[in-house]
C-alpha cells in the first residue's frame, strides 16, 4: 500500500462542501428548520471524534476498540472546567485535550506493548475502566453524569446560540482535517503510515516504532478529547455513556463505513451513520437491526468503505 | 591489533530443545568483507538476527563498534551504525523506489527529527537528492520513480541494498543477497557488492560459493550452530571438517 | 467478618467458575482461529432469554436450562456456517465490525421479541433455600452453580489436555498452518469448537439468570470481563483462562465487598467512601494492566 494521496478533485470538493456548510444555518433558518443545526452541529463533532480515530486506526494501523475513552474524558474535563468556574472555551478546550491526550499516552505506553486480537481486546479493557471509574466517581454525578450549567464562552464570544456552537465546531472539524492532511504529508505522517505496512522493517531503518506509535496514539486522543468537550457544550452534559465501548464501536463503524485510512472518512462515515440513525429511527424504534444488516452487507460485500471513491490508497 | 569493529562472544541460543547457536565467537574486523556460509538450515539467519537485535540471545555478548550492544533494541543498533538487508525482499512495495530510500535516509540521526507533522516531506529536497544518490550507487539510477513492486526482482534485491546503505552504517549485513537472482543479476550484485566494499565493513550470508569466494576476505563456517572455522578462503577451502560438513559439496 | 470473606469467596468462585465457561470458547475462537468475536457475549444473553422462555413453557428450570443451551448450539452453528466460516479468513476489522453489528441484531431482536423489561427466571423451588455449611448459611441454589462450574471446567480440561480433540484443538493455537498440514480437518474442528463456546455461554447465562436479570445489554459488560480473563490468561490458553477467571471472580467479588469496609480503617470516612467504590470497580483492570506491564503475553502464553 502506498502513502495516502487525496484524488484531484477532493480538495475543491472540500472547499465547496465546507463553503456549504458555512452558508447551512442560514438556510435551515430561512425554511424555519432551525432544529437542524442542533443535529449538524452533531454530525460535525462526531466527524471530529471519528478522524481522531481515523489517525489511529487508518493511518497509524493501531486497532484501539477504547477510543470513546478519550472522547468521554474531554467531555468530562469540559464539564469539570465549567464547574471550577473555567468557562472560557480558549483554556477549557486545549485542557480537555491534554487530559485526554495524556490519558491516552497512559492507555497506548500499556497496550502499544502487544499487537493484534490483544491490542483490541486491551484497549477495550482500559476504555471500560475509565467507564466504571466515572460511573463511580460521585463528586463528578456518577451514574448520571456532571451536568454543565450553560454553554461556555469562546474568548469573550457566547457559545449559548446553538449557531455559534456549530460554527465552532465546523472550525474545530476544519482545522483538524487540514492538520490530518498536512501530517499525512509529512515526516511524521509518512513515518507512522510505513509503520503501519511493515514495522520490523522501519525498526530495521532506525525508527524507534514504539514511540512513533506512541505519539500517534497520544494525537489522536487528544482530538478525541477535543470533538468530546464540544460535545459536553452541545448536550450539556458529560455523561458516563460516552465512555462506553458500544461508543468506540460506533465511531468504528463511521471510520470503517466511510474508509479506513482515507482522510474524509471519519467525516464521510459520521455524516452517513447519523443521517442514517435520523432516518430510520423516524421509521421504527428497532432501526439497529437495519444498520446492523446494513453494516454486516458492507463487511461482505464492500470491504473498502464509502470513501474509497474519494481519495486513492493503491494496493 | 585494533579491537573488531562487531564481536560476538560465547553467543548461545535454544528453541525448543534445539541448540540454534552454541557458544559462537565470531567477529567482524573494520573494512572486510566477511562471508558466513554453511548449510541450510545451520542457523545462519539466527545469527544475523541476533546480530541486528531483532532476536535475544540466551547467554554469550555482541560487541559493536567499541560497546556492547546485546540488549540494544533493532532500532538502536541501526542508529549505532548497523544495518541490514533482508533475505526475503522487505521493501516497501507500494512506495516508489525513491520513496523507499528517502524513508531509509529520513530515519538517519543526522537526518533530523521525524516528528514534523506540518511541512510536506517531499518538499525536503535534501532528503530526496540524497535517497537519488543511493539509488545511483545500486545502479537504480533510471528506476527512481518507479514503484518498488513493479520492479524486477535483482533490482528490488538492489534497492533493499540501497535502503541500508542509506542508513549510512559502518557495518552492512547482507543476508542472501543473492537470493532467487538469476545470473546475469548476480553478477551484477557482485560487482555492486565489490564496490560497496571499499567504503563499508560488510558481514555477508550468502549460498552462491563463486561469489563468496570472490568477495570475501575471511569466511567462517556455520554448522547445526556451532562456528567449526574461520579462516581466508583458501584455509577454509582447505579445510577438512569443512570438507566434511560439505560433503562432496562444490567447495 | 470471616463469615463474610467465606461467603464472599465462594461467590467469587461461583462467579468465576461462570466467566470461565464464557471465556473458555473465547479464548479457543481468537487463539485458533485468530478471529475476534465481540458478538460472545450476545450468545450468553440469548442463552439466558431462551433459557428463561423455555423454562417458563415447560415449567421446569432444568428442562429449560437444557432447551436453552441446545437452542444456542444451534444457533451457533448456524451462525458459524453462514458467517464466521467467512469470517476467519479476513482482517480484525472486518471481523469486529461484522460481530459489532451481530450484537445490533441480537440486542435489538431481543427487545423486539421479549420488551425492554428484564425477564424473570426462577431457580428451581428445591434449591431456593439455603442450606447451612460449616455454622453458615449459603444459597443452595449458588452451591449448584459451584458444582456445575467445577464439573464443566474439570471436564473441559480432561478434553483439552487428554483427548485427541484437545491434542488437535491446542495445536491449532499454537500453530495453525501445522495443524493443517498434519491433514486434520481444521474447519470441522473450528465448527465444533464455536458451537461448543455457544453452549458454554448459553449455560452460564441460564445458570447466572436467576441470580441476575436476564436484560438487553446483559452480554456486554460480561464479554469486557471475558476480555479481561483472556487478557491476564494469554490467547488461546485453556488452562490461562481457567486461572484468569478465578482471579477475576474472586479479586472483583471480595474487592467490592471488603475494599470499602477497609479502606474505612485506614482513611478519614469520607475519602473512604469516594475511593471505595471506585476503587473496587476497577480493581480488576489495575490488575490486568500490572499483568500486562510484566507479562505482555498473559500468564500462560499458549504461543511461545
Amino acid at each position: 500500500m502506498a502513502f495516502y494521496r487525496p484524488a484531484p478533485y477532493q480538495k475543491p470538493l472540500a472547499i465547496v462542501l465546507l463553503l456549504a456548510a458555512l452558508a447551512l444555518p442560514s438556510v435551515l433558518s430561512a425554511f424555519g428548520q432551525e432544529f437542524y443545526v442542533g443535529f449538524a452541529t452533531r454530525v460535525l463533532i462526531f466527524a471530529l471524534a471519528a478522524s481522531s480515530l481515523n489517525l489511529v486506526l487508518g493511518f497509524g494501523g493501531m486497532f484501539s476498540l477504547g477510543h470513546a475513552a478519550f472522547f468521554g474524558a474531554g467531555a468530562y474535563v469540559a464539564a469539570i472546567c465549567m464547574q471550577a468556574g473555567i468557562s472560557d472555551a480558549l483554556l477549557a478546550f486545549p485542557l480537555a485535550m491534554l487530559a485526554a491526550g495524556l490519558l491516552a499516552l497512559l492507555v497506548g505506553a500499556l497496550s502499544l506493548r502487544t499487537r493484534g486480537v490483544y491490542f483490541i481486546m486491551i484497549t477495550l479493557a482500559f476504555a471500560q475502566m475509565a467507564y466504571y471509574l466515572f460511573v463511580s466517581a460521585r463528586a463528578w454525578g456518577g451514574d448520571d453524569g456532571l451536568p454543565l450549567v450553560g454553554r461556555m464562552t469562546l474568548g469573550g464570544l457566547s457559545l449559548s446560540s446553538d449557531n455559534a456552537l456549530f460554527f465552532t465546531a465546523l472550525s474545530a472539524l476544519t482545522a483538524a482535517i487540514v492538520f490530518l492532511g498536512r501530517l499525512a504529508d509529512a515526516r511524521f505522517g509518512r513515518t507512522i503510515q510505513a509503520i503501519r505496512e511493515n514495522e520490523t522493517r522501519m525498526e530495521a531503518l532506525g525508527y524507534p516504532v514504539f514511540r512513533y506509535r506512541l505519539v500517534c496514539f497520544a494525537l489522536g486522543g487528544a482530538l478525541a478529547g477535543l470533538a468530546g468537550a464540544l460535545l459536553a457544550n452541545l448536550t450539556g452534559l458529560a455523561s458516563p455513556n460516552l465512555l462506553q465501548w458500544m461508543q468506540s464501536g460506533t465511531l468504528l463503524v463511521m471510520v470503517i463505513i466511510g474508509g479506513v485510512g482515507y482522510l474524509y472518512g471519519g467525516v464521510v462515515g459520521a455524516v452517513v451513520l447519523l443521517c442514517l440513525e435520523e432516518v430510520l429511527s423516524g421509521f421504527t424504534l428497532h432501526w439497529h437491526i437495519g444498520l446492523g444488516v446494513l453494516l454486516l452487507g458492507i463487511v461482505l460485500f464492500a470491504p473498502k468503505g464509502v470513501a474509497a471513491l474519494f481519495g486513492k490508497r493503491d494496493d | 591489533m585494533t579491537e573488531p569493529l562487531l564481536d560476538v562472544r560465547q553467543l548461545s541460543r535454544r528453541f525448543a530443545a534445539v541448540d540454534a547457536l552454541k557458544d559462537v565467537n565470531f567477529s567482524v574486523e573494520a573494512g572486510e568483507v566477511h562471508a558466513l556460509i554453511g548449510p541450510n538450515g545451520a542457523g545462519k539467519t539466527t545469527f544475523i538476527h541476533h546480530v541486528s537485535g531483532a532476536l535475544q540471545p540466551d547467554s554469550g555478548s555482541v560487541h559493536f563498534a567499541g560497546r556492547e550492544v546485546t540488549r540494544l533494541a533493532m532500532h538502536q543498533r541501526v542508529a549505532a551504525g548497523m544495518a541490514r538487508s533482508y533475505q526475503i525482499t522487505n521493501v516497501f512495495l507500494g512506495l516508489s523506489a525513491l520513496d523507499n530510500v528517502a524513508l531509509a535516509v529520513q530515519g538517519r540521526q543526522d537526518a533530523g527529527s521525524s516528528f514534523r507533522f506540518w511541512q510536506a516531506a517531499r518538499t525536503e529536497k535534501r532528503l530526496f537528492e540524497e535517497a537519488r544518490s543511493f539509488l545511483e550507487q545500486v545502479g537504480l539510477a533510471k528506476r527512481v520513480e518507479t514503484v518498488a513492486g513493479n520492479l524486477a526482482h535483482g533490482e528490488q534485491r538492489a534497492l533493499e541494498l540501497a535502503m541500508a546503505l542509506a542508513t549510512q552504517p559502518q557495518l552492512l549485513l547482507l543476508d542472501e543477497p543473492m537470493a532467487g537472482t538469476g545470473p546475469e543479476e548476480s553478477a551484477r550484485m557482485v560487482e555492486l557488492i565489490e564496490h560497496l566494499a571499499r567504503h563499508v565493513t560488510i558481514l555477508l550470508v550468502e549460498h552462491d560459493m563463486a561469489a563468496v569466494f570472490r568477495l570475501a576476505d575471511r569466511i567462517s563456517v556455520l554448522v547445526n550452530g556451532r562456528l567449526i572455522a574461520t579462516g581466508t578462503p583458501e584455509a577454509v577451502r582447505a579445510d577438512p571438517e569443512v570438507r566434511r560438513a560439505y560433503l562432496g559439496d562444490h567447495l | 467478618m470471616l463469615q463474610l470473606i467465606l461467603e464472599q469467596s465462594l461467590n467469587g468462585l461461583q462467579f468465576g467458575l461462570m466467566l470461565f465457561l464464557l471465556a473458555a470458547g473465547l479464548t479457543l475462537v481468537f487463539g485458533i482461529m485468530d478471529c475476534i468475536n465481540l458478538a460472545h457475549g450476545s450468545l450468553y444473553m440469548v442463552g439466558a432469554y431462551l433459557v428463561a422462555a423455555a423454562a417458563q413453557a415447560a415449567d421446569s428450570f432444568w428442562i429449560g436450562l437444557g432447551a436453552g443451551v441446545a437452542g444456542a448450539a444451534v444457533l451457533g452453528l448456524l451462525l458459524e456456517l453462514s458467517l464466521f466460516r467467512q469470517l476467519y479468513r479476513r482482517d480484525h476489522l472486518s471481523q469486529v465490525l461484522a460481530t459489532f453489528a451481530l450484537i445490533l441484531i441480537a440486542n435489538e431482536s431481543v427487545r423486539m421479541i421479549w420488551g425492554a423489561q428484564p425477564v424473570m427466571l426462577n431457580p428451581p423451588e428445591a434449591l431456593s433455600g439455603p442450606v447451612e455449611i460449616g455454622g453458615f448459611f449459603y444459597p443452595a441454589y449458588r452451591l449448584v452453580i459451584i458444582a456445575f462450574g467445577l464439573a464443566v471446567a474439570g471436564m473441559l480440561y480432561l478434553l483439552v489436555a487428554k483427548s485427541r480433540i484437545g491434542m488437535w484443538v491446542r495445536a491449532g493455537a499454537s500453530n495453525r498452518e501445522m495443524t493443517e498440514a498434519l491433514g486434520i480437518n481444521v474447519q470441522r474442528l473450528f465448527t465444533a469448537v464455536f458451537v461448543f463456546g455457544a453452549a458454554l455461554c448459553a449455560l452460564a447465562g441460564g445458570l447466572l439468570g436467576p441470580l441476575l436479570a436476564v436484560q438487553v445489554g446483559m452480554g456486554e459488560s460480561v464479554l469486557i470481563l471475558a476480555f479481561v480473563v483472556i487478557i491476564i490468561g494469554g490467547i488461546g490458553s485453556i488452562r490461562g483462562a481457567l486461572v484468569g477467571s478465578l482471579i477475576v471472580g474472586t479479586v472483583d467479588t471480595l474487592g467490592r465487598a471488603l475494599l470499602p469496609t477497609l479502606l474505612r480503617a485506614l482513611l478519614p470516612a469520607d475519602a473512604a467512601s469516594t475511593l471505595g467504590p471506585a476503587l473496587a470497580s476497577i480493581l480488576i483492570y489495575l490488575l490486568m494492566a500490572g499483568i500486562l506491564f510484566f507479562k505482555p503475553q498473559g500468564l500462560f502464553p499458549a504461543r511461545a
